[in-house]
């Protein structure tokens, strides 16, 4: 893969400058793998409700986090605050600290747009843009690269090979992107969300809108890209957790009970409400 | 109720249902007909003097045959022409601004003052215009009577221009922010893409609502008789000689206002079809 590093623009780019690909290109370390997003007490209102309480969690290195709980827990909540997608809504704010390569993200002077391209976001609901598919994967590689004709091309065709779509649209990359099924659709949105080429990707329940053979399709999807990505993964989902999480955190009512190494947590939890939940006792 | 009312629907609610079929039926019928009632007379009257004359010759005198109304249809085009230049930016961008931005009580006085203004008598708008174009220059001139329908179609352009972009989902707007993009770029290259057909619609239906307004022109474009393309000078109007001819006591004017009538009607009833076929253009694909 030869791609053009990715420029930041405006202020406070110095912070921003890592390059993501020199990342990815270390040798594979066999030791448990850094943290790459350090959550540390995090607070969250909704106005004067409070939707997360002191949560702490670390999301590691190209791995699936996988979070969680009944609806209304928030674990949909600390996936908007990796991103600030929160931002857009004057009366929700955050506390606390979230760190990426150990800055502060949640502080003043962070440029949102740039931390958005460094850490992406997939919704529950695919949301093509009212253009062609090429258009709506080269989107967001416009925003913050310029790029030649080819290189656009090369970038494009890269992420819809990634988000395996290729292969189904790459004899109609100028028609609409609404004329595509729901699961394709949603790869598509993948497939966008990467062409940026982020280090994170907040996954918000992405597969609950799609049919079961779209929804494997997304999760071996999963699979193959945490090799490049470092992934938070939502899910109402207890299967989905066990088959496509490395760690998996349990929430509950804005808190997070336990977190740790899926495996553990679905064998022998150490909490007696995640218990009762995996079960299905309530949720 | 006891049970074995349920065996038949009680006359008294069988009777109520009738009657409002009846009543609901009735009244469409009654407002369709009263449509195709004057749809009809106006095409019965005016079909007789509608002619390729008709369309490109400027009006004559009483007696002197192949009067038309060509200078009237230019009028018409330029005078919304120039107003369409000045509603549709100001509109367009007052309602992204309310569409978008507006959650406080800016907006909030914003959304009531246009819809006051929508409710303004046009002719009120015109006098207006007439105080502050026409007076201190001391001559009519089209450039007034299109400033007159500008400030009709403010309103409109600004309340479709909001309501197209309040449709869209919100996830759509989340969506753009999720991939980095600014506040600009969210608007001008996510919301107002997959709101275009929506604007447009409410362009073409702003251009309808001011086709055949004429109270304001009265004292603003004036009227002509010759060829007029100059904005600063007094121009003819489709709408404004309907008026004239329709007062005048000559049967041959009469027919010609009901001809001009018809033209005006058959120009609203193409951007009413243009308007549906811009709405329709939804997943609209730019290269």
């Amino acid at each position: 893969m030869k791609h053009g590093q990715i420029r930041f623009r405006g202020a406070g780019m110095n912070d921003f400058a890592g390059e993501p690909g020199a990342v990815r290109s270390k040798p594979p370390d066999v030791r448990a793998p850094e943290a790459r997003v350090v959550v540390r007490n995090v607070d969250f209102f909704y106005g004067t409700t409070q939707a997360l309480k002191g949560v702490s969690l670390d999301f590691r290195d190209r791995q699936v986090c996988g979070m969680i709980g009944p609806s209304g827990c928030g674990k949909s909540t600390l996936l908007r605050v990796l991103n600030r997608m929160y931002d857009l809504y004057p009366r929700q704010r955050a506390e606390g600290e979230v760190l990426l390569d150990g800055m502060n993200i949640l502080g003043p002077d962070v440029d949102v747009t740039l931390l958005r391209a460094r850490v992406g976001m997939v919704f529950q609901k695919p949301m093509p843009f009212a253009m062609s598919i090429f258009n709506n994967v080269a989107f967001g590689v416009r925003l913050h690269e310029r790029l030649g004709r080819s290189e656009l091309a090369e970038r494009v065709e890269w992420s819809l090979t990634r988000a395996a779509l290729w292969d189904e649209v790459k004899d109609r990359l100028g028609s609409p992107a609404t004329g595509l099924s729901g699961g394709q659709q949603q790869r598509l949105c993948i497939a966008r969300t990467i062409a940026v080429r982020p280090e994170v990707i907040l996954l918000d329940e992405p597969t609950s809108a799609l049919d079961p053979i779209s929804t494997l399709k997304i999760e071996e999807l999963i699979d193959e890209l945490k090799q490049d990505f470092t992934i938070a993964l939502v899910t109402h989902n207890m299967q989905q957790a066990a088959r496509v999480a490395d760690q998996v955190a349990f929430f509950y009512l804005g808190e997070l009970i336990e977190a740790g190494p899926a495996a553990a947590m679905f064998t022998a939890p150490r909490e007696k409400r995640t218990q009762e939940y995996i079960t299905g006792r309530f949720g | 109720m006891s049970p074995s009312s349920l065996g038949a629907t009680p006359r008294r609610r069988h009777l109520t249902d009738i009657a409002w079929r009846a009543i609901a039926g009735l009244s469409a019928v009654a407002v369709a007909g009263t449509l195709l009632l004057i749809l009809g007379y106006i095409v019965r009257e005016g079909i007789g003097a509608l002619s390729l004359s008709f369309i490109t010759n400027t009006p004559r005198p009483i007696g002197i045959p192949d009067g038309g109304v060509g200078n009237g249809i230019i009028g018409t085009i330029i005078i919304i022409g120039i107003a369409a230049l000045m509603a549709f930016p100001v509109g367009a961008l007052v309602g992204i601004y309310l569409g978008v931005y507006g959650h406080g009580r800016t907006a909030a006085s914003m959304r009531f003052l246009s819809d006051v203004l929508a409710s303004v008598p046009s002719i009120a708008i015109g006098l207006f215009a007439y105080t502050l174009l026409v007076q201190p220059f001391h001559h009519f001139s089209a450039f007034s009577a299109s400033f007159a329908f500008a400030v009709l179609m403010m309103p409109l352009v600004i309340r479709t221009t909001e309501g197209a972009l309040r449709l869209l989902p919100a996830a759509l707007r989340e969506s753009a922010v999720a991939l980095g993009a600014s506040d600009y770029q969210v608007t001008a290259r996510c919301l107002l893409v997959a709101a275009r057909p929506g604007i447009i619609t409410g362009l073409i239906l702003a251009l309808a609502r001011v086709t055949g307004e004429t109270a304001p022109l009265l004292f603003t474009a004036f009227g002509s008789q010759f060829w007029e393309f100059n904005p600063s000078n007094p121009m003819a109007e489709l709408s404004l000689q309907i008026f004239t001819y329709a007062i005048s006591p000559y049967r041959e004017w009469h027919q010609q206002a009901w001809a001009g009538a018809l033209l005006l009607i058959l120009a609203v009833c193409a951007l009413g079809i243009l308007a549906r076929v811009a709405f329709r253009q939804r997943a609209t694909v730019e290269t």
